[in-house]
């Protein structure tokens, strides 16, 4: 989540003091990520020291600044490529799996199958903030629920599908039953919440 | 007293080595104001559980009771006013009649159950309505497109006062938002006092249920269910 970039964005619409960007960011993201008015003018000194923004003086005694070209560009920049990605090697679910598959009296299936009930617990949790809300209302926080939705529901595909891969490599087949994995990977789900 | 109740089920097909064990001493339970969904790879034996649980099969072991009933003691007359009254199924593929309209197709569970057709009609606009098909009524199935058709599938199952909802992938066909719809109506069709089993094997959708089960090769080999999350209960400013 770009903070600088989203400061751009909203100069590009005109000339703004810090207050009125932590307002207006707190709008357009549903009020998900609060932002403090420290963390603004920490930025846009940063953005200005790029060069990609100009202080434009003061109004009503707040420090107001426009955007310049180069930020223009750089915003433009933003919109026309993808977000990049992390890195997957660093992913530790999966590596769990794939060193479970080769740990001796580890059953693999069952470290898939206690992944998939703290996964589909975790979809359940964010589902329920969704059904709290009514269909059209808050489309910001509606779209922020269906990403981490979504980015969930991918990695319960991925572990049925692993799980059928394992069960399907002769490797696998008649691994002896191991006990209980010990907890999920997931982390306390934290949870979103809407600031105000 | 449970909406539906598996005790012990088990369902054979065949015997000797033909012998198909689509179901494995299943128990399960589900309450008024409870969605439980059903999750497991293909032919782990969801259709089987729920066709048992609807009585359109029976079990060779065990036993099915809906609202108390044991349907083996049921005769058909009996199994059939059953299904009609307090069971409404969304089938794997829509059954749905094609010389009727979407609307005859909806209204006609409740014709069946005597109630008049101008009102059985009214009831079956409305519930198109709910599912964002208005002014589609009169459309034959052939003239509707394959999400549309399950639409009508599950309007038909909704429709009455039947306690007990039973849908096979019932968001198979449909499109993300589409599919939500059909879960806030089930979800608020048990909010309302009914129960539901919900086939899928789509988490994303099960999600919306207040627990999960999951089949692997007839048998029950897990279940979720979410506790509240915390910060919901935490403070107030997380709403
Ligand atoms: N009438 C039948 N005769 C023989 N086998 C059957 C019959 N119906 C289902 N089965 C078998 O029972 C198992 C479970 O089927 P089903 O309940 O349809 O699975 P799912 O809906 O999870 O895909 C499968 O192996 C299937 O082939
Ligand atoms: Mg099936």
């Amino acid at each position: 989540m770009s903070v600088p970039m989203s400061l751009l964005a909203m100069l590009e619409e005109g000339p703004m003091y810090g207050l009125e960007m932590k307002h207006e960011f707190e709008r357009r993201t549903g009020g998900v990520w609060p932002l403090n008015v420290g963390q603004v003018y920490t930025t846009l000194g940063r953005l200005e020291r790029d060069g990609l923004v100009a202080f434009d003086g003061d109004r009503d005694g707040n420090k107001t600044y426009v955007i310049t070209a180069d930020g223009r560009a750089s915003l433009e920049d933003w919109f026309g490529h993808p977000v990049q990605r992390e890195s997957p090697s660093r992913d530790e679910l999966v590596l769990k799996l794939l060193v479970a598959s080769n740990a001796p009296g580890v059953d693999v299936s069952a470290v898939i199958r206690s992944e998939r009930r703290a996964s589909i617990e975790q979809l359940q949790q964010y589902t329920r903030l969704k059904t709290d809300s009514s269909t059209d209302a808050d489309v910001e926080w509606m779209v922020l629920l269906d990403s981490l939705i979504f980015k969930t529901e991918a990695i319960v595909r991925w572990l049925d599908v692993s799980e059928a891969r394992f069960a399907s490599d002769p490797r696998h087949v008649s691994q002896p039953k191991g006990p209980m994995p010990a907890e999920p990977l997931l982390d306390q789900p934290s949870m979103p919440e809407r600031g105000k | 007293m449970a909406v539906l109740r598996l005790d012990r089920v088990s369902r054979i097909h065949g015997s000797g080595h033909v012998q198909v064990d689509a179901l494995v001493d299943v128990s399960l339970s589900v309450e008024a104001g409870e969605l439980v969904a059903v999750m497991g790879p293909s032919g782990s034996g969801k259709t089987t559980l729920l066709s048992l649980a609807g009585g359109l099969d029976l079990p060779t072991a065990g036993s099915v009771l809906v609202d108390g009933s044991d349907l083996a003691t049921l005769n058909r007359a009996e199994l059939a006013r059953l299904r009609r009254h307090s069971v409404g199924y969304v089938f794997q593929q829509f059954n749905l009649i094609p010389g009727l309209t979407a609307a005859e197709n909806v209204s006609l569970p409740l014709e069946l159950d005597g109630v008049n057709r101008k009102e059985a009609y009214g009831a079956a606009v409305d519930a198109l309505a709910r599912l964002e098909m208005a002014g589609l009524e009169n459309r034959f199935p052939d003239d509707l497109s394959g999400g549309e058709q399950q639409r009508v599938a599950i309007a038909r199952a909704i429709i009455g006062d039947r306690r007990l909802l039973l849908a096979d992938e019932p968001t198979g066909a449909l499109d993300s938002m589409t599919g939500e719809t059909v879960l806030r109506l089930m979800r608020r069709h048990c909010d309302n006092g009914g129960a539901a089993v919900l086939v899928t094997h789509d988490a994303r959708f099960a999600a919306w249920a207040d627990r999960i089960v999951f089949l692997h090769d007839g048998r029950v080999v897990d279940e979720a269910m979410a506790s509240t999350p915390e910060s919901l209960l935490a403070d107030g400013t997380a709403l």
